[in-house]
């Protein structure tokens, strides 16, 4: 009896301890792959700005975002909601890299065409990488004031800005992620008693994810060597991303209302600590256009 | 008793330098059907090792290479559903029953073992086809896997669209494999 437990037993050991051998040879035999990171944020949008996803080949997403008044205008204003911005926008993915975007904003009444390329991808495996790169650039023409309105001979250049930005992330873990916004600001017109014609700023933004559909976002950008008499300041915004299958909401308080790179980074009139807070929200669906083989 | 013990150690040392067959092709595919939409997911990227002497059969999968139609859909499916980064992995480690290698054709077969599936491992049985064509030998099984029993949850907003439970189906190549 004894003897034969003890068979038994050794005869399951000796199984499992070869099966477990079959199953570690596997992964000797395997090939090392590149894992690439996904999710590294729910959004192309962080708050007000960019981050390094692109859409997938043949995605096509509507975003539609939203600023209200500033929160100080009190029960008068309906602490804000009395106002409103909007910017409606457009981005497709041409390849899982490359994207291309077009949107119109009411502030300044500007129309914007972008492009945003992920250059490098975070991934371990075969290939490491510890961080995404995307290239961003924009160009927004602002259509106010009209000719006729304009104290000056107002030309189409006058009315151009043009952005460049390097946005540069890490996902550290499935909960948090960070990343880095260089970025500098031509505009062709600029009242130089108070701005320069280019502009830099360095954003640091990041994404804390609470659970599992729900994720909180923070960004600020910080404007370098700005002129004295700059009536602006640095944007600086919190947010919570909502995901619900194909869209994301993005509910944001902020000082900027502005939904451009020229107008949140260069234009950004409210105080945040003086309650020139903007409650708002960014809809984001996402369509498939061209399905993947 | 050290006869005893000696005679099942060979035993193994015999038994573990059987023939063993790799996977050259592999296509695992899994099927949801729910009210709103059907999820079809291909992965071809898959790793097999069959022992044919002892039936011994070890999968390994990797979740992030399943392909859908949407990007979004692999989103998803990676992020709020399998949690890829947590468990990149699933795996089967078992043995099939039911067939005889010189036979040839094409055989009923059992497989039975431990498949693990987001971080769960359940012990399962399912019925497949052995085909033997030349000196490949080709497997198939089609099953069902239930959500629930790997712990995969599907969001309350989300219900209609995923089903409780999707039919995995399994078609693999093997080709003899060549000791370095």
């Amino acid at each position: 009896m004894k003897r034969n437990s003890i068979f038994f037993g050794l005869m399951i050991l000796s199984f499992i301890a070869k099966s477990q051998d079959l199953l570690s040879e596997l992964e000797k035999e395997a090939k090392p792959t590149i894992n690439y990171t996904g999710s590294t944020f729910k959004s192309t949008r962080l708050i007000n700005g960019q981050t390094i996803e692109t859409k997938g080949k043949g995605e096509l997403e509507f975003i539609f975002a939203h600023r209200f008044g500033a929160i100080n205008t009190g029960l008068y204003g309906l602490f804000g909601l009395d106002e409103a911005y909007t910017r409606l926008g457009l981005e497709y993915g041409v390849t899982d890299r490359l994207g291309v975007g077009v949107g119109r904003n009411s502030v300044d009444k500007t129309m914007d065409a972008y492009l945003r390329y992920k250059v490098l991808r975070q991934s371990s495996g075969a290939r490491n990488m510890p961080f995404t790169l995307t290239a961003f650039g924009i160009a927004a023409v602002r259509t106010t004031p009209r000719k006729e309105d304009a104290t000056y001979d107002i030309q189409l250049e006058d009315r151009m800005s043009y952005t460049g930005q390097l946005l540069i992330a890490r996902k550290f873990n499935s909960m948090f992620s960070f990343q880095l916004m260089p970025s500098i600001v031509h505009k062709n017109t600029v009242d130089r008693t108070m701005e320069k014609n280019d502009q830099v700023a360095m954003g640091i933004g990041g994404r804390l994810r609470v659970s599992r559909s729900v994720s909180l976002t923070t960004e600020y950008y910080y404007r370098v060597d700005v002129p004295q008499g700059n009536p602006y300041y640095n944007p600086l915004g919190f947010g919570i991303d909502i995901e619900t299958g194909g869209h994301v909401f993005q509910l944001v308080m902020t000082n900027s209302r502005g939904l451009t790179e020229r107008a949140y980074l260069t234009e950004t009139a409210g105080d945040f600590f003086s309650g020139d807070i903007h409650l708002g929200f960014n809809i984001t669906r996402t369509f498939q256009i061209k399905k993947k083989k | 008793m050290k006869k005893i013990i000696f005679l099942i150690l060979t035993t193994c040392a015999i038994a573990a330098s059987g023939q063993k067959y790799i996977a050259e092709k592999s296509l695992v595919v899994f099927f949801s059907k729910a009210s709103v939409e059907d999820i079809t997911a291909k992965n071809i990227q898959s790793n097999s090792i069959f022992d044919v002497e002892t039936g011994e059969i070890a999968f390994s999968i990797p979740i992030k290479e399943f392909q859908f139609a949407k990007s979004l859909m692999k989103e998803h499916f990676n992020e709020k559903y399998m949690e890829t980064e947590k468990f990149p992995k699933s795996t089967f480690q078992g043995i099939i029953t039911g067939y005889q290698i010189k036979d040839g054709g094409t055989q009923s077969v059992k497989a039975s073992g431990k498949l693990m599936i987001h971080g769960v491992t359940k012990e399962i049985d399912v019925p497949g086809t052995l085909e033997v064509v030349g000196n490949k030998v080709l497997l198939k099984s089609r099953f069902i896997v239930k959500l629930e029993d790997y712990s995969v949850t599907r969001p309350q907003l989300l219900w209609k669209n995923i089903a409780e439970q999707v039919e995995v189906s399994l078609d693999f190549t093997f080709i003899p494999h060549e000791k370095k």
